[in-house]
């Protein structure tokens, strides 16, 4: 279970709320909203006041690294620092086999990995960047747009794979502009209102999917 | 040892040549003609006032006068190499890491030359530790600045891939190898190639000071290969300690990329 308590991003009220094991809170919101800086804060990536609980464990009493290790945040634009994705997925053999998998699941094959990151499509990248987040089991995902750069066949694969995350016990945090995706995902909704002048965010809870 | 002393006629007519810099700036409307004056009287000035300090030290030969002078150059360093960045780090400790890595690599390696291998008597006559001394800082100073410009200029174009290894669990001196690696790499290439390259592109400045004043050019390749030496061993002690300590800047204890701590 991941809560947020009395978080405070940017010009947004604090926020508090909480996802339970294997379910989705999707974050909807208009450009500038704060949906990405919310992700941001909730992996502790910039320097926000309130707290955040992973199982009662706050983040300040981990590590960062240890923190994001199981409060996994997925950028929009992927980033990458090798040349070619093999080096900078999981070298452990059971991370590795883990990824490996998933690349299959994502309609990626194998070969991709070893060919340079320029040449790929930036659809490829994305679906590659989301099966490195999830190679060693992050306990919380924090996706940020997961489908923003792919087509409906490749969507519809990203959106099965983020099923089978929440089924095997993760929460999803999903920042989306795809509101059917949204739809058939989210089990509660945080909806932040437009950044000026009043902010007001609402939870709304619906029945499961 | 003999050598041919200039007077002020000699030093005037070597200064007329900078009628003709005067001239080309003016052919080429590159309007350099005041910098050249004033870049002119400045040397001329600022060498005469350091050629007297030093005179003056030589002769009191006191460590404490010595120290003194010693400091001011790093101050002046401090001054250069904070103004030569093209986007510092907020703060004071930057300022105090980018005065101190070149002061405590050329304090180290002068010592070093100054007890073990020159071993003057006594062993802090300026003579040999102010020249040493400040060959050392102004290279360390070359190295720390670009050390310090690589850095920062890498983080921000690689924020994106940085960050995505921070969020994968990096430490910040994971997810900054590449940035600090290669901004190593530049800060210790300039004495790289000058080693390389030293005797047969150029004649060292102080190699060439040495045999204009008479020394047997043996004698003073000997030293130049020693200062040489000594200036990649302060520019690697520079340059670790400036590059680490700008990680830790730009970074925070929470292993956090903090490119606000840049200044805009």
């Amino acid at each position: 279970m991941l809560r947020v308590e009395h978080l405070k991003v940017g010009s947004l009220p604090a926020l508090t709320f909480a996802v339970a094991d294997g379910e989705c809170l999707a974050i909807e919101g208009p450009s500038g909203s704060g949906k990405t800086r919310l992700l941001r804060a909730i992996a502790d990536l910039d320097q926000v006041e309130g707290h955040v609980f992973l199982d009662g464990v706050e983040r300040r009493e981990l590590t960062g690294p240890q923190w994001r290790r199981a409060v996994r945040y997925v950028a929009a634009e992927a980033g990458w620092w090798t040349d070619t994705a093999r080096p900078a997925i999981s070298q452990t053999g059971t991370a590795s086999a883990r990824t490996g998998r998933m690349i299959t699941t994502l309609g990626l094959t194998d070969a991709i990995l070893d060919k340079p990151l320029s040449q790929l499509s930036t659809g490829e990248r994305q679906r590659l960047a989301l099966a490195r987040a999830l190679g060693d089991e992050p306990r919380v995902l924090l996706l940020d747009e997961p489908t923003g750069a792919l087509d409906a066949t490749s969507s519809a694969l990203v959106e099965e794979l983020i099923r089978f995350q929440m089924l095997a016990g993760r929460s999803v945090l999903l920042a989306s502009h795809d509101v059917l995706l949204v739809g058939r995902l989210a089990h509660v909704r945080l909806q932040l209102a437009r950044p000026q002048p009043a902010v007001s965010p609402t939870a709304t809870r619906r029945n499961s999917p | 040892m003999t050598y041919v002393p200039l007077d002020i006629t000699d030093l005037m007519l070597a200064a007329s040549l900078l009628i003709a810099n005067g001239l080309i700036s003016i052919a080429f409307r590159l309007k350099l003609e005041r910098s050249f004056v004033i870049a002119a009287l400045r040397m001329v000035v600022q060498l005469s006032i350091v050629s007297l300090a030093l005179t003056f030290i030589f002769q009191v030969n006191d460590p404490r006068w010595t120290a003194f002078f010693a400091i001011l150059m790093g101050a002046a360093a401090a001054y250069e190499v904070n103004y030569r960045q093209e986007r510092r780090v907020k703060g004071a400790i930057a300022i105090a890491l980018a005065a101190g890595a070149p002061f405590l690599a050329g304090l180290v390696a002068t010592l070093f030359a100054a007890i073990a291998i020159v071993a003057p008597d006594p062993w802090y006559a300026p003579r040999y530790l102010l020249p040493i001394f400040g060959m050392m800082l102004g290279n360390a100073l070359t190295g720390t600045s670009l050390v310090l410009d690589t850095l920062t200029q890498g983080v921000q174009r690689e924020r994106t891939a940085i960050e995505a290894r921070l969020a994968l669990g990096a430490t910040r001196f994971e997810a900054l190898d590449n940035v600090l690696r290669r901004a190593l790499t530049t800060g210790l290439t300039p004495i790289l190639t000058a080693m390389a390259a030293t005797g047969i592109v150029s004649l060292p400045g102080m190699m060439t000071g040495q045999i204009l004043a008479g020394v047997d050019p043996v004698a003073a390749a000997k030293y130049q290969v020693m200062i040489m030496f000594l200036i990649s061993g302060a520019t690697g002690i520079a340059v670790v300690a400036a590059g680490l300590g700008a990680v830790l800047l730009i970074t925070d204890e929470r292993h956090r990329l903090r490119l606000d701590r840049l200044e805009s």
